[in-house]
């Protein structure tokens, strides 16, 4: 039987992460599945759990009235989903609904902020692997921005 | 690469071709099928060379080969009527007949593909000029080692070759992955700039080689990729677009410093324009 | 020189008259429009004699302190290119019938066979360039290939400098080398009015041979050789040539671009009257009843927006990146795609300016405040 941190030593985002950092962050996390069409996040709530996908794929999205759910962004195997519960307020800003059947890791906020706030060393070494989540999510936020298949890129 | 093309003091009038068949694949988008109409015909094309389509009276434009077969002389070009040629030629009804001159320029390195695991990037309309390396590694399937097909567009409606997507999708020797930038709820596929398909591709990034068509902005960002996932620079091919009016290197439109996109490419190691497209307005 | 030989200013129309017979159309300088230009010429009567002309950059004007000579001018606003690479002409013509059958007939070739007289040993090596291009490569361009085959080539060596001349930093004159059939030094001095010829091709010989000459004697050999020298003595612009491809590529973000595109209007003079440029684009003409098209070829501008437009927009939108693509092409980018320089220091461009952007001037502006030098000092 494979222990949460070995599927987490998988995951990238965590690739070489010291085993005692891995050990106290497995100790906020518990196994998670969700069916087809099963919400992950709504948008508003407290943002209290961020999630490692172990296998399937959810979709972020937002509604627009006239058209219903617009899809901003798929994420899969080893993704990870939620970064509101690290910065304040907390709150969650898009909808995340599972497509199809997807097994995950559900990680609680609250329980992980208060152990980064007892070892700054694992904080850092948190907030710097969030931070290359979140600014490789920029990157292709930024590169769609610019419309490249659109008639007049950027416009 | 491209075999040396013989010196010929050639003409650069079209031969007529006859539209056989005409499929609209996205809004602003066609797929011609074209047969030649007397005995004269193009020479066989290699996968990644280009024809000149010439739409009467409007003029002529360079149109990537998506796919074409050596024995019957059929052709097949998928356009995006952006322009009052390409519009034209997408115009053109089935049982007319257009102009075509080719084969230019250089091909997809196949012969240095084999042995490897062979990584296709496409975008946008940048499916069609990899189409037929797609072909021709299934059907040398043994030579090669894994084949991927990574492809991107901006949303499912602009997706081209559903039908061949599919099908390939369906094989276990192929790994088709797509991606769109926006798309409805009715999407079940990923939402996703293309980049965001190859950290996770099923290939051995230390023997691949990439070749790579879409919008230059989107095959920059798709290098870089393909290079952090560890793909040495010198196995990335890119194809290129310029503007160009003769096809031969001899009317100067698409120059991209000492390159003529049109004959020393359109498809070059990407080591070997780097250089030149880290310049803006070059 | 041992074959060189000396005939009298008479002879220069048995000369021409023998490439007449020979078939050939004569093209030559002559004056229209107060331009000395190559147009077609009948006789000597024919040639601009005692015009000079006064260049400077973004000036040219016609002198008559030449005297009794012929080819005391030196290079005009038009080139050879003109003749053998039409500014204008029609590759193919097609036709549509009711069924939308597609007829597509090629231009017939030009069965002329030129003769120029005159040629400039910068415009000699201009040629020679363009050769690399239109026959060199793996497409060789029929038309070009047509005109260039039956094409008799006099070479006439310089014996003055254009203030915009700069041939002698380019290696390419003032005295004509190689690639041509005759060459000939025009000799007014108190020994007669002469010239010195030599063959330079198996027919060039032949020509001579057939007209009344004497073998040239020391005296006219100096004469010669001194009339050269003080064309070069006489040049004082020049282009550095040492490295200039390297040069160039390490610069593409000068900050002198963006002073020459303050000053460029992009008016694509330069690209016109330069002997080399080669951009062509091509229009499509229908006829009223739009059952008949025409293919024509023209000269293009890398100075126009049309030049680089893909869907969209144009690759090259600024003069900046318009200015630095002709001058990096013509001085850098040439030497990788042809293996030579893609300029030939005429000056035509410095002189047909209106502005007079002078490309001797920006060449040297950037070499003066090389980057790559400036990177050096910051690491120093």
């Amino acid at each position: 039987m494979r222990t949460l941190e070995d599927l987490l030593a998988e995951v990238e985002a965590f690739e070489g992460m010291a085993p005692e950092h891995l050990r106290l962050i497995a100790g906020c996390a518990r196994n998670v599945v969700f069916g087809d069409g099963e919400w992950l996040m709504r948008e508003g709530d407290a943002a209290d759990t961020f999630f490692v996908i172990r296998t399937g794929a959810v979709a972020v999205s937002t509604h627009v009235p006239q058209h219903g759910a617009l899809l901003i962004e798929t994420l899969h195997q080893h993704d990870l989903v939620g970064w509101s519960w690290l910065i304040p307020p907390h709150r969650v800003n898009f909808d995340v609904i599972s497509n199809g059947t997807t097994h995950a890791i559900a990680f609680d906020g609250a329980c992980l902020r208060g152990k980064c706030e007892q070892d700054p060393v694992l904080g850092y070494d948190l907030l710097r692997r969030f931070s290359a989540v979140l600014v490789e999510r920029l990157q292709r936020t930024r590169l769609r921005l610019i419309d490249v298949y659109g008639h007049v890129p950027g416009r | 690469m491209c075999p040396a093309a013989e010196a010929v003091a050639g003409g650069l009038a079209p031969l007529p071709y006859r539209l056989t068949g005409k499929r609209q694949e996205t809004a602003d988008t066609w797929t011609l099928e074209l047969e030649p109409a007397r005995a004269e015909r193009m020479a066989p094309f290699e996968p990644g060379q280009f024809a000149m389509l010439y739409a009467f009276g409007a003029g002529e434009a360079p149109i990537s080969v998506g796919a074409s077969d050596g024995a019957s002389g059929r052709m097949v070009h998928t356009i995006r009527a952006v322009g009052a040629v390409t519009e034209a030629l997408c115009a053109t009804a089935t049982g007319q007949e257009i102009g075509a001159r080719g084969p230019f320029g250089a091909a997809w390195p196949l012969a240095d593909a084999e042995g490897a695991d062979v990584v296709v990037v496409a975008g946008g309309l940048g499916l069609p000029p990899v189409r037929p390396v797609l072909e021709r590694v299934l059907a040398e399937r043994e030579r090669f080692g894994t084949l991927s097909l990574l492809y991107g567009g901006r949303s499912p409606d602009d997706l081209l070759y559903r039908d061949a997507l599919e099908e390939w999708g369906a094989r276990p020797d192929m790994d088709v992955e797509v991606t769109v930038d926006s798309a409805g709820a009715d999407w079940r596929g990923r939402v996703g700039v293309v980049t965001t398909l190859i950290p996770r591709a099923r290939f051995d990034p230390g023997r691949a080689v990439a070749m790579v068509v879409g919008p230059e902005v989107m095959m920059r960002f798709t290098v870089a990729a393909l290079r952090e996932r560890g793909v040495p620079a010198e196995r990335i091919h890119v194809s290129l677009e310029r503007s160009m009016k003769c096809a031969v290197g001899v009317c100067g439109h698409c120059m991209l410093g000492p390159e003529f996109v049109c004959k020393d490419g359109p498809v070059f190691p990407y080591t070997r324009v780097e250089r030149w497209l880290g310049v803006p307005a070059l | 020189m041992s074959a060189a030989v000396t005939f009298e200013l008479d002879v220069l129309d048995d000369l021409l008259a023998a490439l007449s017979e020979r078939g050939h159309t004569l093209i030559g300088p002559t004056v229209r429009q107060g331009a000395v230009v190559y147009g077609e010429i009948g006789s000597a009567a024919d040639l601009p004699r005692g015009v000079t002309d006064e260049q400077e950059p973004g000036r040219y004007r016609l002198g008559a302190d030449g005297g009794a000579a012929l080819f005391a001018h030196n290079v005009g606003p038009s080139s050879w290119k003109s003749h053998l690479f039409p500014p204008s002409l029609r590759l193919w013509s097609s036709r549509r019938d009711g069924q939308g059958e597609l007829r597509v007939e090629e231009e017939p070739l030009d069965e002329r066979r030129l003769a120029f007289i005159g040629v400039r040993a910068c415009d000699l090596q201009a040629i020679l360039v363009q050769d690399r291009t239109f026959l060199d490569g793996a497409h060789r361009d029929r038309d070009y290939e047509a005109r260039r085959r039956g094409c008799f080539i006099v070479a006439v060596n310089c014996e003055r400098s254009a203030s915009t001349c700069f041939c002698v930093s380019m290696g390419t004159g003032p005295r004509a080398e190689a690639g041509f059939d005759v060459a000939l030094t025009e000799i007014v001095d108190a020994g007669g009015h002469r010239f010195l010829a030599e063959p330079g091709s198996e027919r060039g010989a032949d020509l001579l041979g057939a007209l009344s000459t004497r073998p040239a004697d020391g005296a006219d050999e100096r004469a010669a050789e001194a009339a050269t020298e003080r064309a070069a003595a006489g040049q004082d612009r020049a282009l550095d040539t040492d490295g200039i491809k390297e040069l160039l590529y390490a610069n593409l973000e000068h900050p002198r671009w963006d002073e020459v595109a303050d000053r460029c209007l992009s008016c694509g003079n330069c690209t016109q009257v330069c002997p080399t440029c080669f951009c062509t684009t091509v229009d499509d003409v229908t006829d009223l009843t739009g059952s008949e098209a025409e293919h024509v070829r023209r000269w293009d501008s890398c100075f126009s927006l049309e030049h680089s437009y893909i869907h969209g927009g144009s690759v090259r939108a600024s003069v900046r990146s318009r200015y630095r693509q002709w001058m990096t092409h013509k001085l850098a980018t040439w030497i990788d795609q042809f293996g030579t320089s893609g300029c030939v220091g005429c000056g035509r461009c410095i002189t047909w300016c209106p502005v007079g952007i002078d490309i001797t001037e920006e060449a040297a502006a950037i070499r003066a405040t090389d980057l790559r030098e400036g990177l050096e000092h910051a690491d120093a």
